[in-house]
């Protein structure tokens, strides 16, 4: 069963002369449980799948379903259980006003989570902050704290599918790696799945299963990390992107 | 080295007073840079930006610089007067940022401001600047000089806009180049270009080159000599190419923490801080 399956897709900004097509012609199928990574230079579109498939850019065309449920125009309330979004900036996703406690009771309630009290310490705890940080401000917070946090957010109506977008390039390797292993415990723990998007071939060997190269907004190829760490690939784009990622690491 | 340094620290404090007392940025760091390229590596917070501005006289008050000695080309910058420094920024010692949407003036033409950079150090015509200005596009490997001259920085990429701020700061032909992050805003395939060409240049010059990151494997590619920052202290120096027997557990941390494609492991190695580094005095990294 797919989790997440994408036919035929093509997404635009502006219209008329003005019109750019950031995606065109994507098909993609996310296996339940599957963790699969976007990669791509910006620009190449890698986040714009992430913001149609939630629904942030309006105009696309193509067929998205997500559990069997095709998505239309509105995403009804239930999608929003099965699906969340980390962003890339954890010091630009929290409110700056409100505390760690509001953010997270906030996103609970409005999916009907009545026990909010006791699923609050246990959310926080999963994601190795515990319940000290709980009336935090974000100002109060390292960064790696921060996208713990967001992370929290993302988990905290128990989603299925945690769509990754580029969810560490704002830190540290050292932080970096702590958000990782996180996510490759959280996986396992939950059974979730993952998309990824990232411009670090590295972190999405490391993480993803399967990877999707795209480029201008066309998705050129998909391989299995397995290929991808011995430099099988098909297409001269991919070939050349995964020797500059190799190159600049010698 | 045979011949003196071209920039010499040694005991380099950076203090910002604040309401809850004085914090230090930087704590008592000592290098020499002569015609080589330096990597300064740590992470944020570490103090290597800081230490970057402050060899440029770069901090804004009510920050302080203070050092034992902090020679450029054997001048005491410390008392240099303002026009002094001014003279020597960009004539001598040249800095490249971040990221080039932020450091090139959006409402000036790309030639414009190159043209502005080189007449503000040298006397020359009009018609003279342009030509250098050409030549030294040329040089980052711009194709079509001509006409990225008459571009606005908002009509040029990324990798593009790095590349012109490369050769503003190129124009006046300093001897010393900081570059700090000058890759970290750009893609992977970019990055690569963009540091060939600094590399090139700095070898064809014979410049000195201080490369402030954060990616410690870039560095030891690219660099000859590795200094490793940790709150505002060097840890640990080496040779770039001895990065692998390096020994103090935070380089040994920052290392194995990165995942690598080829060598994939099941869980990232987590940094464990020990407070004892924090309090371990300064290395020298004087040659």
């Amino acid at each position: 069963m797919s989790a997440l399956s994408i036919d035929h897709l093509d997404v635009w900004f502006g219209s008329g002369a003005d019109r750019t097509d950031a995606v065109r012609d994507v098909s993609l199928d996310v296996a339940v449980g599957e963790s699969f990574g976007l990669v791509g230079e910006s620009g190449s579109g890698k986040s714009t799948i992430l913001r149609a498939i939630t629904g942030l850019v309006p105009t696309w065309s193509g067929r998205m379903t997500v559990a069997d449920e095709a998505l239309g125009r509105r995403r009804s309330r239930a999608f929003y259980r099965n699906v969340q979004m980390v962003f890339q900036d954890p010091y630009g996703s929290l409110h700056p006003r409100q505390t760690v406690d509001r953010v997270l009771s906030e996103a609970m309630h409005l999916q009907g989570v009545t026990d909010i009290d006791t699923r609050m310490d246990r959310l926080l705890d999963d994601v190795g902050l515990g319940a000290g940080f709980r009336f935090r401000f974000p100002h109060q917070l390292s960064g790696g704290q921060r996208q713990r946090v967001a992370i929290a957010r993302a988990l905290a109506c128990e989603p299925q599918i945690l769509l990754l977008d580029e969810p560490t390039s704002a830190l540290d390797v050292s932080v970096q790696a702590e958000i990782l292993n996180l996510l490759v415990d959280l996986r396992a723990e939950h059974g979730l799945t993952y998309v990824m998007v990232s411009h670090d071939l590295g972190i999405v060997g490391h993480l993803c299963d399967r990877i999707a190269v795209m480029n201008q907004g066309q998705l050129i190829e998909v391989l299995d990390v397995e290929a991808m760490r011995r430099l099988e690939a098909q297409t001269p784009y991919t070939r050349h992107l995964l020797e500059s990622s190799i190159n600049s690491i010698r | 080295m045979t011949d003196a340094p071209l920039l010499d620290v040694e005991n380099l404090w950076v203090r910002f007073p604040t309401r809850a007392g004085v914090f230090d940025a930087v704590r008592g760091l000592s290098f020499t840079l002569g015609r080589e390229r330096l990597g300064i590596v740590g992470e944020s917070g570490s103090g290597k930006s800081m230490t970057g501005r402050a060899v440029l006289r770069l901090i804004r008050p009510p920050g302080l610089i203070e050092a034992d000695r902090l020679d450029l080309h054997g001048e005491d910058i410390r008392a240099a007067s303002e026009k002094r420094m001014r003279a020597l920024r960009g004539g001598r010692i040249s800095m490249i940022m971040q990221d080039p949407k932020f450091s090139l003036n959006p409402v000036m033409t790309v030639g414009q401001q190159l043209i502005e950079a080189l007449r503000a150090h040298e006397r020359v015509s009009r018609h003279e600047a342009r030509k250098r200005a050409l030549a030294t596009l040329d040089e980052v490997a711009i194709r079509d000089p001509e006409r990225v001259l008459g571009l606005y920085p908002h009509e040029v990429s990324g990798g593009m806009g790095q590349r012109i701020m490369i050769a503003m700061m190129l124009l006046p032909d300093p001897d010393i180049l900081v570059a700090d992050e000058p890759t970290s805003a750009l893609d992977v395939s970019v990055q690569l270009q963009v540091l060939d060409i600094i590399d090139k240049l700095v070898r064809d010059r014979g410049m000195g080159l201080m490369f402030i990151s954060h990616d410690l494997n870039l560095v030891a590619k690219f660099c000859d000599r590795i200094v490793i920052m940790y709150s505002g202290r060097i840890v640990e120096t080496c040779r770039a190419d001895a990065l692998r027997h390096a020994q103090h557990p935070y380089t040994l941390g920052l290392l194995n923490s990165v995942p690598d494609l080829e060598h994939p492991r099941a869980r990232l190695e987590v940094l464990r801080r020990d407070p004892a580094w924090r309090e371990a005095p300064s290395v020298s990294a004087r040659q």
